[in-house]
């Protein structure tokens, strides 16, 4: 099976020409299987949501080789190949909740029965049937994440790369929607790309957690995570979970003493 | 909701009734405060009475003459009002998307709202050789600033994040302008449109004294300006009714504003 994602020796300055440089990421290797749910943690300003972005294409690396399935991530990102999550939901709040869903489809120039048709089942993905005509401002917080996965899921990309998608939600609700999205990546057999500096939510998440350091931003460890399926709130109380939650802690704990 | 809507409108009605009532009584008071004589400022029933009595000799009465000149002036500032926001959306679109015309032509945009209109008006009337179509181009000359950068301002308010995301897309800049940083800019381009709209009247008014119109309200002001020792009441009465146009071209594009933003909360 070929690769979802390839990281080969990628390398990423910003600044330069006068300005002080900053090295954000740093002979980044990395390869994503297919069907995988890697979180990339790190200390704020290890570089963790430009390695998503260059992944993405939305940041052009300095030097080094992005390759998305088999094609370079510029390539990948005019097939539209991959769906985005930020932190914020991004929603238009000029469009109803269907509409939103909707956008994605419409540039990619689906005919409009369609659209809607794939706009009501990604709704209903995301448990927000009935909520079609409301309007962004309708929603809480929470409810308007949920859209903006239906909507990065709406046009069926193999890749979802998730920017800290719920750093602004509470706890509870964070971990509401963390076995939402599990299930939601077993349901659409989705590789996801998933950045956080929350450590359970990585581990509870993720089939390997990538362990980043900051200032240059650099990977520190790469920890699989063998937590049996399916999770649950279980899952965050048992033995296993902890000695995980551990393991990474101190991954990230000895990235930092490495700079220092 | 619905039980409290006619209450709420009711009382409304009722504080803009009061607002009137509340300025008329100003009037007089400083009238009477300052012993002020009929020529510095006539009572308000020598106004309102002025505009059943004929201006002219054997003309009709003062409200219809008046009317009439609003409504030719009327004409003058919609297409100076629809020049201007035509001109202005695209400029700010442009100046919106390449940021060398933006850097390098908008400090000429400031620099034309600097010179005044009363020296830019006859030249424009040289150029259109005496045409009325000067008077709308004099008035989209104050129509189209704000327009512009409004409409530069509002394209550039999407979240830097909202843009990505149609870059995730492979949205073309076409689809970019239209799906996202068009209607991102409607509010911003709305006010500007409700000062556009206050000004072209101005800008109408203004435009046809050198073009020499005679039939709109600028020739009305300018008329009753000659003759304001024997009726002073007259041209407080054309006044009002260009002030009542402006709030006209207002209320509508505020209607309009209400109509097309009616989902966007603020």
């Amino acid at each position: 099976m070929t690769p979802v994602v390839t990281l080969t020796n990628v390398n990423k300055v910003f600044g330069g020409g006068g300005r002080p440089q900053t090295v954000a990421l740093k002979d980044i290797n990395l390869q994503i299987e297919p069907r995988e749910f890697v979180s990339l943690i790190g200390p704020s300003g290890c570089g963790k949501s430009t390695l998503l972005r260059t992944i993405g294409d939305l940041v052009p690396p300095s030097t080094g080789e992005v390759v998305v399935n088999g094609k370079t991530a510029h390539q990948a990102r005019l097939n539209r190949e991959y769906g985005m999550v930020f932190q914020a939901p991004v929603l238009f709040e000029w469009r109803t909740v269907l509409h939103n869903v909707e956008l994605p489809l419409e540039i990619m120039r689906v005919p409009k029965k369609e659209r809607e048709q794939r706009a009501r089942e990604m709704l209903k993905l995301v448990e927000l049937q009935g909520f079609e005509r409301h309007y962004p401002w309708q929603l809480s917080g929470g409810m308007q994440q949920r859209v903006a996965i239906a909507r990065a899921l709406a046009f069926r990309p193999q890749l979802l790369l998730m920017d800290e998608p719920f750093g602004a939600l509470d706890e509870l609700t964070r971990e509401r929607m963390n076995a939402e999205l599990l299930r939601i990546w077993q349901e659409t057999q989705t590789t996801v790309v998933f950045v956080t500096h929350s450590i359970p939510e990585a581990v509870f998440l993720s089939t390997r957690v990538v362990v980043m350091s900051a200032r240059p931003g650099r990977i520190t460890a790469i920890i699989p995570i063998d937590l049996p399926y399916p999770r649950d709130v279980e899952t965050r109380e048992s033995p296993r979970f902890f000695e995980l939650v551990t393991e990474v802690r101190e991954a990230l704990r000895r990235g930092e003493e490495m700079r220092a | 909701m619905v039980a409290t809507l006619p209450k709420r409108r009711t009382s409304k009605n009722l504080a803009a009734i009061l607002v009137v009532v509340a300025l008329a009584v100003l009037w007089q008071a400083v009238k009477v405060a300052f012993n002020l004589d009929g020529r510095t400022l006539p009572h308000l029933w020598e106004i309102v009475l002025a505009l059943g009595e004929p201006a002219r000799r054997n003309g009709p009465p003062l409200i219809v003459e008046l009317l009439n000149a609003a409504l030719f002036t009327a004409q003058g500032a919609f297409f100076g009002f629809a020049i201007g926001a035509v001109l202005g959306f695209v400029l700010g679109t442009l100046f919106a998307h390449v940021s060398l015309l933006e850097r390098s032509l908008v400090p000429y945009v400031v620099a034309s709202q600097t010179v005044p209109i009363l020296a830019i008006a006859p030249m424009v009337v040289i150029w259109l050789q005496g045409s009325w179509w000067s008077v709308p181009v004099i008035a989209a000359y104050l129509t189209f600033f704000p327009v512009t950068i409004n409409t530069l301002r509002g394209m550039k308010s999407p979240d830097p994040r909202a843009l990505e995301l149609m870059r995730s897309y492979a949205a073309s800049t076409w689809e970019t302008l239209w799906k996202l940083r068009f209607p991102a800019a409607l509010p911003a381009i709305f006010t500007a449109f409700k000062i556009a709209a206050t000004s072209s009247v101005v800008g109408a008014i203004i435009a046809e004294l050198p073009a020499g119109v005679q039939r709109g309200l600028g020739g009305a002001i300018l008329n009753f300006n000659q003759y304001y020792i024997t009726g002073p009441q007259r041209l407080w009465a054309a006044i009002a009714m260009a002030a009542l146009v402006g709030i006209v071209f207002y209320v509508v594009i505020a209607a309009i504003e209400r109509v097309a933003l009616r989902n966007i909360v603020r």
